[in-house]
């Protein structure tokens, strides 16, 4: 699937990004905050670090054995009375959810956040096929009336600062509003009220999936999750493959660190387990209810070099942490998933073709590493990522042949030795006390911003026998 | 002040200097072998180093990477031990050697390797034992981590235990010392504005520390951060470690 998105370089994409100055701020301060929250949480709880240790030692062992969960989970599903789709590729996922709306002769369909559903395009499907899709997580809510996308994976309009969003009020519910987030929660709940009672499908992703118990979890801080999975005749869950765990002890190990790494907070203020259709006897919940279980590349993943980032909660610690998602935010991206674990998914799901620029998108510093819950080697991965692309000869000739190069010299003290003569040589027009303000060719980048030392008059090597 | 012969054999090791410390910041070089000598340390330089090859590795090409590798690993063969002034290198080979190498004939090397190298503040600290020292420059110093320093071989408390003991300057916290500074090797030409805004946000800072003098294990962040101290003409300075001991 190609993304319609991307028309600008990356390096266009971060420059306009960073020419924002609301978009900075608001980024600035969003993951600031985040990060000291979820260092408070950890800091007042000392077992978190061996949670992490196990819910990566569960998804590693859930993996090695996928098949068997989701048959377990299947099985249990059907039980309860609810059907389970697979879908391999997402345009299958989209027609099976549109097959189910037409089924249903559903109109308007509500949505609880979901990034699964953003990665198959589910919207613009719904409303190609007469469906008016309804955001009801606030920050989704926001950023579907300015007709965008999430540029985070739990904050999707972390990008807008409340100014903004007061404006965006006013032209789009022409509501005058002050820039006061509790005034603007309100006027959101009461528009969305009625869509709740309205709509006839019920849409969300899944955080989980328990195999043994058939149960379909959502975390949210809303409400708006038991909204959609109760108050419409039909709920559709889309979930990818790897969110299910194998029990509901494993599942409580998730949910220790989960909102921990995502908001701080010790638990998401919701947690709702889902388990099937409504039964005889209940007040509430869907006449029917489907899971879609979705592949679209991650399958092949399970034996391959991306498969750690199948451990994925999505929580989003590492955009928080990331010093580039800190500075271009998730749409100069230009994929669903931004941020460190978003180049990995991207990769995933488009293929290595895709991130030839994004997996440099990247100063390596292993924040993001360090930051994820389920210790996802994410740094490890963009390299291996990168060498892969080197192989596939996807970067260009210019690049290769300057490393081919590159090689030649370290790898040889002769070349090695007899290069900074040559450089001194060639340096000499540009260096001004010992420093360089603008040079051509390769270092012309660097040089814009940022002096460039001059080679030493002496090396450390030329030196050496002075030392002795 | 020598470590007594009676207690074993004077420690020797092997100075891998890196490209870059090599080409643009020999001074370092030389302050990290007189200091050694007066602790008693015999340093010796091993011809025929060149660089550790984490440019090629971290942009991909790994075959070109173990090239460079499986030199650096038969010319270090027989040191007892190797100190490297820059935490990524220091990373890189004993990180990354083992697994580059697997399977070749300097595999056995590269683990011997990894194993007995040593970043220049864990060597001082952790082999040494040696923590007091005076300054060589003037205070307030603030210490920024290297993220591979920090993240990679998890040395946090090591710089900071050299700092903090320093007799003649003071030392203040660095708000964000443990964020990157923007260097990352290629990155820093390949998207040059972005890693440009990384490092604005440092030096902001630094500026707010109220330090004047930052200080690092690592001579990719001083390149950037001298890069930007220098462009904007300001009168903070960025040293490494070793130019604040005094020799």
């Amino acid at each position: 699937m190609t993304e319609p998105l991307i028309t600008t370089p990356l390096r266009e994409r971060a420059a306009q990004a960073l020419g924002d100055r609301f978009l900075h701020e608001a980024l600035d301060i969003a993951t600031t905050r985040f990060i000291a929250l979820r260092r408070d949480a950890f800091g007042d709880f000392p077992e978190g670090e061996a949670l992490r240790d196990r819910a990566r030692a569960i998804k590693e062992a859930t993996l090695q054995r996928l098949d068997a969960h989701l048959e377990t989970l299947v099985a249990n599903i059907e039980r309860l009375g609810g059907h389970v789709h697979f879908a391999t590729t997402a345009e299958e996922a989209r027609e099976i959810v549109l097959d189910i709306a037409r089924r249903t002769g559903a109109r308007m369909a509500v949505k609880s956040k979901s990034m699964a559903s953003e990665e198959i395009h589910l919207n613009e499907a719904l409303e190609a096929a007469g469906v008016i899709p309804i955001e009801t997580d606030l920050g989704e809510y926001i950023i579907q009336l300015a007709h965008e996308r999430p540029s985070h994976i739990i904050a999707p309009a972390i990008h807008k600062t409340k100014g903004q969003v007061a404006d965006l009020f006013a032209k789009e519910l022409k509501r005058e509003v002050a820039a006061d987030p509790e005034e603007l929660t309100r006027i959101a709940r009461v528009e969305l009220r009625q869509k709740f009672l309205e709509a006839d499908l019920g849409i969300t992703g899944a955080n989980f999936a328990v195999a043994d118990t058939g149960t379909v979890v959502l975390v949210t801080n809303e409400g708006n999750g038991r909204m959609v999975t109760s108050l419409p005749r039909v709920h559709v869950a889309v979930m990818g493959v790897e969110k299910v765990v194998p029990s509901m002890t494993d599942l409580m190990v998730f949910l220790q660190i989960l909102a921990k790494s995502a908001t701080g907070q010790k638990l998401s203020v919701y947690t709702t387990l889902v388990r099937g259709p409504r039964r005889p006897g209940e007040l509430e919940g869907p006449d029917e209810f489907h899971l879609v279980l979705l592949d679209n590349g991650r399958i092949r993943q399970i034996a391959g070099p991306l498969r750690e980032a199948l451990y994925c909660l999505r929580c989003g610690a590492c955009l928080n942490v990331c010093p580039v998602y800190r500075q271009i935010g998730g749409h100069a991206y230009g994929y669903t998933y931004p941020g460190p674990i978003g180049i990995l998914l991207t990769a995933m799901l488009e293929g290595p073709g895709s991130v030839k620029d994004l997996a440099h998108a990247s100063s390596l510093c292993g924040a993001c590493a360090d930051a994820c819950p389920v210790r996802i080697d994410i740094p490890k991965m963009l390299v291996e990522l990168r060498r892969e692309i080197d192989e596939a000869r996807i970067a260009p000739w210019t690049e290769r042949l300057a490393y081919g190069l590159m090689e030649r010299v370290l790898a040889s003290p002769t070349l090695y030795r007899w290069s900074k003569p040559l450089a001194r040589l060639l340096q000499r027009p540009f260096v001004r006390d010992g420093r360089i303000r603008s040079v051509p060719l390769a270092f012309t980048e660097w040089t814009r911003t940022r002096d460039l030392p001059a080679l030493a008059p002496q090396t450390f090597h030329e030196r050496w026998p002075t030392l002795k | 002040m020598s470590v007594s012969a009676a207690a074993g054999a004077t420690p020797r090791v092997a100075l891998m200097i890196t490209c870059l410390a090599d080409m643009f910041y020999p001074e370092v070089g030389e302050r990290i072998v007189r200091l050694l000598r007066r602790l008693g340390v015999e340093v010796t330089l091993p011809t025929g180093q060149t660089c550790c090859g984490l440019p090629l590795f971290n942009s991909g090409y790994h075959g070109e990477a173990a090239a460079v590798a499986a030199r650096t690993v038969t010319i270090f063969r027989d040191a007892e031990a190797v100190i490297v002034p820059s935490g990524s290198c220091a990373w890189m080979v004993k990180h990354e050697y083992p697994g580059l190498l697997r399977g070749r004939a300097e595999a056995a090397d590269a683990e011997r390797l990894a194993a007995r190298t040593w970043e220049f503040s864990q060597f001082l600290v952790r082999r040494l034992g040696r923590t007091t020292f005076e300054s060589d420059v003037e205070g307030p110093l603030a210490y920024h981590d290297s993220c591979h320093l920090l993240r990679g071989l998890h040395e946090g408390a090591t710089p900071r235990t050299l700092l903090n003991n320093l007799s003649g300057a003071a030392v203040v916290p660095l708000p964000g010392s443990d964020e990157c500074c923007g260097f990352g090797g290629s990155f820093s030409v390949r998207l040059p504005e972005v890693s440009t805004s990384i490092l604005e946000r440092k030096l902001a800072n630094l500026e707010a520390s109220g330090a004047r003098c930052l200080v690092a294990c690592d001579a990719g962040c001083l390149m950037q951060i001298r890069g930007g101290l220098a462009r904007r003409n300001s009168p903070l300075r960025a040293l490494h470690l070793a130019e604040v001991l005094k020799s």
